[in-house]
């Protein structure tokens, strides 16, 4: 009785009634490829964790040369579950980036990303490249030596982009050098303008993606015993059910496999040995080893750099160039293209972490 | 209309245009304001202090006629003082003869002779020199003829350090200007523009190796190479207008200036009377002078490095002594050692490592304290430090075990919230198992 009266009340102001029927009757295809429909939800599930994680260390973290690493000790030493919370935040960090992947070459190996998809597949695209970017400038926060010398090392890559190179690294250093400025700048994308940005971004895709519904393989909608299973309440409470194995997994992940705070950074101390950037980069960074000082009259920094600029590119504009299957070839040519993208990144990534 | 909208398009461009000029200037980072201030400074600025009519200063420039090694920072310029101060003359003349005739007091270049008492005219006139510093010392000439260097200038020998040889002439900036010779870090190479000439010091029978020496020492790295101005150059042990070798009873003083606690302990022993009676250099006999390493806890006991080594024997007081504090030294050592270790492992993987701290921090001064009580050689007394360093050290151990107890305690934590966690996807899987079952149904 209260709680017809109180949807009333509400119904009466603001007419939420088409979208309960919206939701009602939305339905969720049902075939071998399912599976890959969670990974998007899974990847929000994530960013909300980080939102609320992100939010908590706020409330003790402090940026500045003197009082970033101090106020992480801080955070991990003497707030009650401050360990926990930063834990949690550094795993989802890389569980996300992981799920954006995974979501990504799903959507690109089921060719999700076909009309009339084409500006959902953009903003995922652009989602992934500013969750790398939160990524980065999220690590530099603890302000560690690890930390300190991969952001020189990411940002002098940045220096070799062509014309514009220089003025980025300025740009994002603050001055020439990784110092104080560059923490205060890392520090405000971090915690406003990309969380801004992608919470901007996650509307928009699923806005996209619930006004056009789940996309449909080819097999599945000329299948005459086709199956669907309702959103609500059964595609949501299976989404809940991974949400639940995933906060699992990262929890377990925290407690037995913690980052750990490091040194504190010293910018007079030689860089230490190892320093990795995250996994993420990984492959991008170990190309740009394999790559001559010259290749040509190009340096191979710069061919690199251009290079992986030009594969994104064309990689977001995927649904226009799309090469289709011929009739009676064997193979698909945008699966190819795929499967030496996936191992291409992942035999550079173990490469990486091998050396 | 259109005009309307093609202006507000105009001004929406301009308001872009400066946005974006504003945005990159703020964001670019440190400018080059500095520079461009430093430039724009004019040049006739640099001899502000200078009378606007000073013909000495314009007619050298213009002739292009300054002396070697001519700096317009000399401190002298700067307070004002003219050429013709030092050369006299009358800088106010324009003519040349005129200005720098003999008749009216130019001197032209001082003989080396007459630097001292050229430079005390003024340097040792408390009254004058008030007025630019007030605390200033005047007593330079004095100390300068008590030194080596001025005693044999007053034996008439011109080849020995004046003012000009360490103040340079024309270019003498205060000692606490870093691009002053006399400036700490620049003092050493001074000195041994002379020290370090062999055929310079040929008549003097004087090795020419000491600042070869000086920059292995200990005191050299921490000067030359660490750019600690508090660390002892040349002057901190020879004096400086004053300078002379410090003899046999003065070195421990030398010494213990800084190393105020060794000298305290050592001067109490018997060894030092000994040595005192045998003129032995106190410090240097074992740590050496110039070429003072870092000490190491090998240069006391009964092994190879053993310095005690060189004069007691085995079964002697001082032997056996030597080995037992050699002993509680490494015991405490090894102790402190595996603490900061253990510290370290407390702070990489990010627990409470504050206190542990502390208490590292007391051990490491007691440690030090260990090691400067060697120079009592009574192993009771280095007992007593180096107990209270073990007890110290190993409180800290223990304190790092606890934390990194208290790391794996947390693994127990989770056991409860995964369990939670496992519970409820069972709950919600068997859940969701009913609703499709009965949808199922109904179909």
């Amino acid at each position: 009785m209260m709680k017809s009266k109180i949807f009333n009340w509400v119904d009466e102001r603001f007419n939420i009634s088409p979208l309960i029927d919206f939701m009602k009757h939305k339905e969720v295809p049902v075939h071998k490829h399912s599976i890959w429909y969670y990974m998007g939800g899974v990847t929000l599930f994530l960013f909300i964790v980080q939102v609320f994680t992100g939010i908590l260390l706020l409330l003790y973290y402090q940026p500045g040369v003197d009082s970033a690493y101090e106020s992480v000790r801080f955070i991990m030493t003497k707030v009650n579950f401050g360990w926990l919370i930063r834990q949690v935040h550094g795993w989802a960090a890389n569980l996300m980036v992981f799920f954006i992947f995974l979501h990504m070459f799903s959507v690109f190996f089921t060719k999700a990303f076909r009309k009339p998809r084409e500006l959902t597949w953009i903003t995922g695209m652009l989602l992934m490249f500013v969750a790398m970017g939160a990524g980065f400038s999220g690590y530099l926060l603890p302000w560690n030596e690890l930390a300190f010398f991969a952001t020189k090392v990411g940002t002098d890559i940045t220096g070799a982009v062509p014309v514009i190179g220089d003025m980025m690294k300025v740009l994002l250093r603050g001055g020439d050098d990784v110092t104080g400025a560059t923490l205060s700048r890392f520090y405000a994308f971090h915690v406003a303008l990309i969380p801004a940005i992608m919470t901007l971004l996650i509307g928009l895709h699923l806005m996209f993606v619930q006004r056009q519904g789940m996309h449909e393989p080819d097999h599945f909608k000329n299948d005459p015993k086709r199956k669907v299973i309702s959103f609500f309440p059964n595609f949501v409470l299976r989404d809940a059910l991974l949400w639940l194995i995933v906060l699992n997994i990262l929890l377990y992940l925290a407690v037995f496999f913690p980052w750990e705070l490091g040194l504190k950074a010293d910018p007079f101390l030689p860089a230490p040995e190892g320093i990795k950037p995250e996994w993420y980069f990984m492959f991008m960074f170990q190309t740009l080893k394999y790559i001559p000082a010259h290749v040509w009259f190009i340096e191979g920094e710069v061919l690199g750099v251009l290079g992986f600029g030009l594969i994104a590119l064309l990689w977001v504009l995927v649904p226009f160039w799309e090469i289709r299957k011929k009739p009676g070839a064997r193979f698909r040519p945008m699966n190819i293209i795929g499967t030496i993208g996936v191992i291409y990144i992942v035999v550079l990534t173990i490469l990486g972490y091998m050396e | 209309m259109k005009i309307t909208y093609l202006s507000k398009f105009k001004n929406a461009i301009v308001t872009l245009v400066i946005l974006i000029f504003s945005c990159s200037l703020s964001l670019a980072g440190e400018n080059e304001v500095t520079k461009i201030v430093q430039d724009s400074l004019d040049v006739s600025a640099r001899y502000a202090k200078l009378p606007a009519d000073d013909t000495c200063i314009s007619c050298h420039i213009e002739e292009e006629a300054l002396p070697e090694g001519f700096s317009e920072n000399d401190i002298h310029m700067q307070a004002g003082l003219s050429c013709a101060g030092c050369h006299g003359g009358d800088n106010t003349i324009d003519d040349e003869d005129e200005s720098m005739n003999e008749d009216i007091g130019f001197t032209g270049a001082p003989e080396i002779e007459d630097i001292p008492s050229l430079c005390a005219k003024c340097h040792s006139d408390i009254g004058f020199m008030r007025e630019y510093q007030p605390r200033i010392a005047t007593d330079q000439l004095e100390q300068y003829y008590t030194s080596t260097h001025g005693k044999k200038f007053k034996q008439g020998d011109e080849n020995v350090a004046t003012c000009i040889s360490c103040h340079t002439a024309h270019s003498i900036m205060s000692a606490k200007d870093p691009r002053s010779s006399v400036y700490a870090l620049n003092v050493p190479k001074t000195c041994n523009s002379c020290h370090g000439n062999s055929e310079h010091m040929a008549d003097y029978n004087i090795k020419t190796d000491q600042f070869e020496k000086y920059a292995e020492s200990v005191h050299g790295k921490a000067l030359l190479d660490r750019e600690d101005t508090g660390a002892p150059a040349c002057n901190d042990c020879h004096g400086n207008h004053g300078a002379a070798p410090p003899g046999v009873a003065s070195v421990s003083h030398v010494c213990g200036s800084c190393h105020v606690q060794n000298e305290e302990y050592f001067s109490k022993t018997k060894m030092a009377k000994e040595f005192a009676v045998d003129d032995m250099h106190a410090c240097q006999e074992c740590h050496g002078n110039h070429e003072i390493a870092k000490p190491t806890d090998e240069m006391v006991g009964i092994g190879e490095k053993s310095i005690c080594m060189e004069c007691h024997d085995e079964g002697e007081k001082g032997y056996l002594a030597a080995d037992s504090i050699h002993i509680m030294l490494t015991r405490v050592t090894a102790s402190y050692d595996s603490a900061e270790a253990k510290l370290k492992e407390v702070q990489i993987i990010g627990m409470d490592d504050v206190e542990m701290g502390f208490m590292l921090q007391d051990a490491r001064q007691d440690l030090i304290h260990s090691r400067t009580l060697v120079h009592s050689f009574d192993p009771q007394q280095v007992k007593e430090k180096t107990d209270v360093a073990l007890k110290n050290s190993q409180a800290a151990i223990q304190l790092g075990i606890k934390e990194l107890e208290d790391y794996d305690s947390r693994r127990m934590g989770l056991g409860v919230a995964t369990l939670f966690i496992t519970i409820l996807s069972i709950a919600l899987f068997f859940k969701i198992r009913d609703i499709d079952k009965e949808e199922n149904k109904s179909n």
